[in-house]
């Protein structure tokens, strides 16, 4: 285990440097993520976790671009971004292919944003619905698939932009348990085969530690950094690793962390039950 | 191989015309129960002629009243207005979801002309266009256009929030997130303002053209009315009847195909 990192290094391809995100509510300032700093390495494997309510997604939209943030500093190779960055690629949680588009128009998406001709931004999507596995289905549309398969035609998008960094939000928190599993297998693959620069967001630590190099545990609101794990599993990783007993220690330290978090969010929440219940009799 | 292949096919096709051919028993029993009631003197025949007599009027209605020509007349004003109804509506739908001082300044007003019944203001229309087609088109028009400029607003500002985050994610331009993402999400949406606008409008063209005694079928059932031609008047409505079934059957060939992956 390593304590938590007040500044990132200069090697970083991503900083997020003492960022705060405060909303102003109807009850007053709400501090969401507080002073959070860290930095991913080149092809690194990272997940932010935390409790429900920590800031995690906010953290997401905020590195994203998607949303501003009240203070602090998060750039890409250098430079500062305030707004979506060409360099980083989103797949978000919930269902996100265009409908009334096949596979293969869905993954070619951002080719034809940046004007590349038709048969070379088809050629160049198959590639990409090859590498997440769902050859065949290059002239489904996405009603024709199932959730997990739309997933990683999300994912196939995304990677077809060819970003420095992929940016996950809890990408397959809707899904069971096993194509969990199995889809983190192929994530890992791909993370592998491309050395792509990875940061997942999620609250499921078998995930988080089935498939990062270093696991970053957020405290519950306002989500600050409460500890960065190292996790010194041999790669290539699969999900079989999840026997292991070194897997399960790692489990255990990031629970015995979450736990008290975890704890504290429900009380919170019970408290908020409480008063608004009280109010409203 | 063959046989295995075979038979399903098969099946599917049987299974897929039954829908139709229930429909289609389902109409000639309810012509035949009107022919048995009216022949027993269970209905009045001087209010509804039997369905045999409407069907044996068809020939007369099509030498001697025209009503080809006049199907084509009602069939062309029905389109103008939906194609018009289309534009405008559409484009109406997007300014107001574009500019929200427009859609608090407006949406309520659409929404009440929705429900409005506009054709009373015919006498207008004919003081602004005169006796012609164009009263009647944009009658038609008119009268078809809110629930397009509804369901344009609503499919619009209906589009899930991810597809829209994810067209910022690709850092696209307001004018490309609109086409590439916006429209095409909420195109099933405004399809049902269309075909409610086109059902609008063919009520109002036909009905119109009655009041007006101009045009199409409208005027031929209005004038087979005046001279207490029963047979005539509900075979002209037969007509009207086609144009309404030709027009929704373009339409949902139009539909499919734009959404064809919905």
């Amino acid at each position: 285990m390593t304590a938590p990192s007040p500044k990132p290094a200069n090697a970083d391809i991503l900083v997020v440097d003492d960022v705060v995100v405060r909303f102003d509510t109807p009850d007053g300032p709400v501090t969401a993520v507080d002073h959070v700093s860290f930095g991913v390495r080149p092809g690194e494997f990272l997940s932010v976790i935390g409790p429900s309510g920590c800031g995690k997604s906010t953290l997401f939209n905020v590195i994203g671009g998607l949303l501003g943030h009240t203070s602090g500093v998060v750039s890409v190779c250098g430079e500062t971004i305030n707004s979506p960055h060409q360099s980083i690629g989103m797949v978000f949680q919930e269902e996100s292919t265009f409908p009334w588009r096949s596979v293969t128009d869905n993954v070619a998406f951002p080719l034809e944003l940046i004007g590349m001709p038709k048969a070379q931004r088809i050629e160049r999507a198959r590639h990409f619905i090859a590498l997440v596995g769902l050859d065949g289905f290059e002239n489904r549309y996405p009603n024709e698939l199932s959730g997990g398969m739309r997933q990683r035609v999300s994912l196939a998008r995304t990677l077809a932009s060819e970003p420095k960094i992929l940016l996950m939000d809890e990408p397959f928190a809707a899904l069971d348990e096993q194509t969990r599993l199995l889809l983190g297998d192929k994530v890992l693959q791909i993370q592998q085969q491309l050395k792509q620069t990875t940061l997942l967001i999620t609250h499921n630590i078998t995930e988080a530690v089935q498939m990062s190099d270093r696991i970053l545990v957020m405290t519950y609101r306002p989500g600050k950094v409460k500890r960065i794990v190292d996790i010194d599993l041999p790669r290539p990783r699969t999900s079989e690793i999840v026997g292991s007993e070194a897997f399960g220690r790692y489990v255990a330290q990031i629970w015995a962390d979450l736990r008290e978090e975890a704890s504290r969010g429900m009380r919170d929440e019970e408290e908020h039950a409480l008063h608004q219940t009280g109010a409203a009799s | 191989m063959t046989m295995a292949g075979t038979t399903p096919r098969r099946r599917v096709s049987l299974g897929g015309a039954l829908p139709a051919l229930t429909g289609l028993g389902t109409l000639i029993a309810f012509f035949a129960i009107m022919e048995v009631l009216i022949r027993s003197g269970g209905l009045n025949r001087f209010i509804v002629p039997p369905p045999s007599e409407i069907i044996a009027s068809f020939p007369r209605i099509i030498v001697e009243e025209q009503v080809l020509s006049r199907f084509v007349m009602t069939l062309t004003e029905c389109l103008t207005a939906g194609v018009m109804l289309t534009i405008v509506g559409v484009s109406g739908g997007v300014l107001m979801q574009r500019f929200k001082l427009l859609q608090q300044a407006c949406e309520t007003w659409v929404a009440a002309l929705a429900s409005a019944p506009v054709v009373l203001c015919y006498p207008l229309f004919l003081v602004i266009f005169g006796r012609n087609a164009w009263t009647i088109i944009m009658m038609g028009f008119v009268s078809g256009l809110p629930p397009v400029i509804l369901k344009t607003l609503e499919g619009i500002s209906g589009t899930r929030k991810v597809l829209v985050n994810v067209g910022r994610s690709f850092n696209l331009t307001p004018t490309q997130q609109f086409w590439k993402i916006l429209f095409p999400a909420a195109l099933p949406t405004i399809f049902v303002g269309i075909r409610l606008g086109l059902i609008f409008a063919l009520i109002n063209v036909v009905g119109v053209e009655f009041l007006i005694n101009f045009g199409g079928l409208g005027q031929l059932i209005n004038e087979l009315a005046e001279r207490y031609d029963l047979s005539g008047t509900y075979a002209a409505i037969c007509f009207v009847v086609l144009v309404s079934v030709l027009f929704f059957m373009v339409l949902e060939k139009a539909e499919r195909w734009l959404t064809r992956a919905e």
